[in-house]
């Protein structure tokens, strides 16, 4: 069986996917998740790139590896203020207890 | 770690060892609908042949996939473009900042405390200096979306991605003026309107709903495809608009403590 | 390509792992980005279904009358969902935010007042 260079493409792209994919899943803290699944937006790219699909590569490049890792981003941020926050007022509550 | 939580939560495994009961069939099912699939690499696809025959004959324009989003079926695309409507909408009625403030307001030491470091001046230049290519870039996307790989979808996301650069760079209170969020707002819904507007304007031409109704340009310039150039645009301002309205319901809260600390 | 099954499989084996990240999940984010993972299974599906042998992108600049072309209504598809399911992303991590904000956590398995 004779693979021409597309085919090898298809398949490389793909192959990327299925080793990459389960680590975002295997990923459980939230920030190194965030990078991982950025790697797998980059490559669910090229794989569309390779099925000659380059309106869904750019779609894909600008939300999978752009937009949406912001989007997670500014939430772990915000949860980690809400956190700081929480934790200082409870730090601060203690203290007048004792004081 | 995980142990002492899992007492904490005796469902867990029992939820891990039920999806595996529940993915044997799964599999099953999975594998009898994969052999009725058509062989991928044959291309059954009587209609997309269809199309790819007339879209450069009938209405002039060299992107198929465009095309199909702006005219063929724009009209499914009115239907994304609502959802994407009722998503933005939805993060912004979850998010909005509460009016109660508490009652302790002398929080002010802490703030100092916890203040994000200075960004770097490199990081701020390289992101300034981005801006306007990233603009240009979005732009050209939206506009030239029926000639090359693009379109309103795409290129609303890299002009919104501008946008969140003038943040990234650590200017926040740029990026606070530059983005008032009724203006913000009015922008992406106009973007929602002027698309179903287009729409009805096929209806009051006498043909139907979408119906591509300006002269079609010569082959390969901006004003080839008559109205998808337009509906192009429509979906660009609504989709920029709207990751710009989502980026700012996220930091908001950032923005008003960094300018009531400094 | 003789290979014709492997997007089928690849599909399944994403949605698989997707399925098990969101039943495993001990965090809302995670789960709302493994739910973004389950979804990119579909579209693997989308694209070996358009996909043709010898093909070339559907952009006709340059290319003669009769030359194969994959299927442009499958991307079409495709590429509107992955914006909109961006949106959509964000509306379920608002919701995160705002349950972390009110219980003080992000695990689905220590929030009481959803149990049934």
């Amino acid at each position: 069986m004779t693979l021409d260079a597309e085919t090898v493409l298809q398949l490389g792209a793909l192959g990327a996917l299925v080793v990459v994919g389960p680590v975002v899943v295997l990923t459980r803290a939230p920030r190194a998740q965030v990078i991982a699944f950025t790697c797998y937006g980059l490559l669910f790219g090229l794989a569309c790139l390779a099925f000659q699909a380059p309106d869904v590569a750019l779609a894909q490049f600008v939300v999978g590896a752009v937009a949406l890792p912001i989007l997670v981003l500014l939430t772990l941020a915000r949860m980690r203020r809400h956190q700081e926050e929480a934790d200082a007022t409870r730090a601060r509550l203690k203290k007048e207890r004792q004081g | 770690m995980s142990d002492d939580r899992d007492e904490l939560d005796p469902g867990a495994r029992g939820r891990t060892i039920l999806f595996f009961i529940g993915g044997v069939p799964l599999i099953g099912l999975l594998a009898a609908a994969m052999v009725q699939l058509p062989r991928s690499g044959a291309g059954h696809s009587l209609y997309g042949d269809l199309l790819v025959g007339a879209a450069v004959r009938e209405r002039h324009v060299t992107d198929v996939v465009t095309a199909i989003n702006f005219d063929y079926r724009g009209f499914d695309t009115l239907g994304e473009e609502l959802i994407l409507f009722a998503s933005v909408m939805g993060v912004l009625l979850i998010l909005r900042k509460s009016d109660e403030q508490p009652a302790c307001d002398d929080r002010e030491d802490e703030r100092q405390t916890r203040r994000a470091p200075p960004t770097s001046e490199a990081v701020r230049a390289l992101g300034l200096g981005m801006i306007g290519v990233t603009l240009t870039f979005g732009l050209y996307i939206i506009t030239h979306g029926q000639l090359t790989p693009g379109g309103g979808f795409q290129g609303g996301v890299i002009v919104a991605t501008a946008w969140v650069l003038l943040y990234l760079a650590g200017d926040a209170r740029a990026y606070e003026r530059a983005t008032p969020k009724p203006v913000v707002e009015a922008f992406e819904a106009v973007g929602a309107l002027a698309y179903a507007l287009l729409g009805f304007a096929g209806l009051l031409a006498g043909l139907s709903f979408l119906a591509n109704l300006l002269p079609l340009g010569p082959i390969a310039t901006a004003h080839s495809g008559g109205t998808i150039a337009l509906l192009s645009v429509a979906t660009g301002r609504e989709v920029a608009g709207g990751f710009v309205l989502l980026v700012t319901s996220f930091v908001e809260e950032a923005l008003a403590e960094r300018a009531g600390s400094s | 390509m003789t290979l014709w099954f492997v997007p089928y499989l690849v599909a399944a084996w994403l949605f698989g792992w997707g399925l098990y990240g969101i039943v495993s999940s001990r965090n809302l984010v995670h789960l709302v980005l493994c739910l973004a993972l389950l979804q990119t299974a579909t579209y693997v599906l989308l694209m070996g279904i358009g996909w043709r042998a010898g093909g070339v992108a559907p952009v006709l600049v340059g290319t003669h009358p009769g030359q194969s072309v994959v299927d442009p209504i499958v991307q079409a598809l495709m590429l509107t969902d992955i914006v909109v399911e961006a949106t959509v992303m964000a509306l379920l991590l608002a919701m995160a935010v705002q349950l972390y904000e009110r219980l003080g956590t992000v695990d689905p398995a220590c929030m009481r007042v959803l149990r049934g």
